[in-house]
């Protein structure tokens, strides 16, 4: 446990697709105790895993090297202590390319402190019977088919990692709050009875895990919901106090707003029951909870309420599920819907003259009715983009998709312009399981000398 | 006259798995209880129909004048199967904005 009444941590990355430099601005301006890097989605971890598969040394989320080399030495010169999922499916190997960075930027000999026991692949094996949560099948059904199985870790472990005093902790799956909420219990000494700090703590995590979805970012609409400086958007940053008072703020003199409309809709993002918000450190209940503005973008978040964490673990399982190819093709000018879609036809029956059949099939009009659907009630755009896509568990299938689309060049309708390359991806599809906490046994090591 | 969701309340989707969850935070606090009349989850599931199958469960957060929409089998089969471009489908909060509601409220009403 730290001296520390209240500490300052900052979120660096919401996603491993996330923006680099306002990491840095806040490990140079953002007076932190804590950096966190969220970096995993939920097939990310199954995608590292077949890296590692490949390449022992691989399985870490690969923009580990650049975020690391970007903030390790505002870092280490701030004593601003880093904790990160980017072990994804590979915690060790993402401590050693950790250590190489700091090495190579002059660091030293940084030790780091790592969480295992997330990967249950070989466990969930062995047990058919466990239920997959979204479509209530005995696990039994996608069994040859599993690629990884990771259970989503609480901030216990975390906590654990931090007690070693390793400047950088690395995990692979565990709750985005729990990254948060580990400082807390490590700085503060809160315990899984304090309820109410557990809230305080949760609530925090979640409305910092997405970053800029906070300070923003996903927010903006031009005359309706201005934000300032966009382009120069600043990351979230937590001021948690040891008797749970939370302020959300964010890196001085960046762009964006913190306040209590974008906190309102962090908070509500991914949840359901808000009563009900299940993660493996409690349950977190935001129906007596208050957001109130205590400055220029500054929020404080009060009133959060949670039940103890239940006895399972939510449980990712990855599982190949074939190949989906793409194919897009432009049309504008007179007539351009109406030819668009005799290509989608033509490109349909090609595909069935060749003996290709796809489990799932769809044609988007781009410019008309791609995202909300509904084509026939939709008005005629000047110009449209045609695309197909298909998923199937024969690759040339896929492939086929965006072949016979950039045929319609010069096999199509007149006019046809802008064909992609055929497009094929794997499909990592992802369920969910509930599992026992007893089958689950999560555990610290450390890379370096303490 | 009508009035649209749009113009009393904010709005972002999240997703999990096959299921996306909407909320609609009112900008004003005098146009909640109109909100919680008018804005159901019949009439969303209705907005939806082209997109979502349902069933849709609504929850109600008063302490953030918000109501939750949970819509489920709303994501073509979900973020990792999906055939759609928007595979998380963070642009369907604007047909949730798009939603036009009956009998608005008068103003100082």
């Amino acid at each position: 446990m730290g001296a520390r009444k209240s500490i300052r941590i900052g979120a660096g990355a919401g996603t491993s697709d996330d923006r680099m430099v306002p990491a840095l601005e806040m490990a140079e301006r953002g007076d932190l105790d804590y950096l966190v890097f969220e970096c995993l989605a939920e097939r990310t971890v199954a995608r590292e895993n077949l890296a590692r598969t490949k390449d022992p040394d691989a399985g870490y989320t690969p923009s580990l090297h650049e975020r690391l080399r970007l903030v390790l030495p505002a870092c280490m010169q701030q004593k601003v202590r880093i904790v990160s999922n980017m072990g994804a499916a590979n915690p060790l190997g993402g401590a050693r390319a950790a250590r190489r960075e700091a090495r190579e930027l002059g660091l030293g000999d940084v030790p780091v402190a790592v969480v295992l026991g997330d990967d249950v692949t070989s466990v969930v094996r062995h047990h058919p019977e466990l239920t997959i949560l979204e479509t209530g099948e005995p696990l039994e059904a996608i069994m040859p088919k599993i690629a990884s199985a990771n259970a989503y870790l609480g901030a216990d472990v975390i906590c654990e990692a931090l007690n070693t005093g390793a400047p950088i902790v690395l995990t692979g799956r565990v709750a985005d709050p729990s990254l948060f909420i580990a400082p807390m219990l490590h700085e503060f000494g809160w315990s899984y009875e304090d309820y109410s700090l557990l809230a305080q703590g949760t609530a925090t995590g979640h409305l910092l895990e997405c970053t800029a979805s906070v300070s923003g970012g996903c927010f903006g609409w031009p005359g309706k919901k201005e934000v300032p400086d966009l382009a120069r958007l600043g990351y979230p940053i937590g001021v948690v106090s040891d008797d749970g008072s939370v302020i959300i703020t964010k890196t001085p003199g960046s762009g964006g707003r913190v306040d209590v409309m974008t906190c309102t809709e962090q908070l509500i993002y991914e949840m359901h029951d808000p009563t009900a918000y299940i993660t493996p450190d409690c349950v977190l209940d935001i129906t007596g909870l208050s957001l109130t503005q205590a400055g220029p973008d500054q929020v404080r978040v009060a009133g959060a309420q949670a039940r103890p964490r239940t006895d399972t673990l939510k449980v990712t399982i990855g599982y190949a599920e074939g190949y989906i190819g793409e194919g897009e093709v432009s049309y504008g000018g007179i007539d351009a819907v109406a030819r668009a879609k005799w290509a989608a036809e033509v490109v349909q029956e090609r595909l069935r003259l060749r003996g290709f059949t796809y489990e799932d099939f769809r044609v988007d009009l781009i410019g008309m009715s791609s995202l909300h659907g509904d084509p026939d009630s939709r008005p005629e755009p000047y110009e449209v983009r045609l695309r197909l896509a298909g998923r199937t568990d024969n690759r040339k299938a896929a492939h086929a998709i965006g072949f016979e689309t950039r045929a319609m060049h010069i096999n199509g309708p007149g006019g046809a312009g802008g064909a992609c390359e055929p497009r094929v991806r794997d499909v990592l599809a992802v369920k969910s399981v509930l599992l026992p906490r007893r089958f689950v046994n999560p555990q610290i090591a450390v890379e370096g000398e303490l | 006259m009508s009035v649209r969701v749009y113009d009393l309340a904010h709005s972002r989707a999240g997703d999990k798995g096959n299921t996306s969850n909407i909320s609609v935070i009112c900008y004003d606090a005098k146009d909640w209880d109109f909100l919680c009349r008018e804005l159901t989850s019949e009439r969303v599931l209705h907005a939806f129909r082209h997109i979502a199958k349902g069933p849709v469960r609504r929850y109600e957060i008063p302490n953030l004048k918000a109501l939750n929409f949970v819509i489920d089998n709303a994501l073509g089969g979900g973020v990792t199967r999906s055939l759609a471009q928007d595979i998380h489908g963070k642009s369907l909060s604007n047909v949730m904005l798009g939603i036009e509601l009956p009998d608005p409220p008068r103003a100082g009403a």
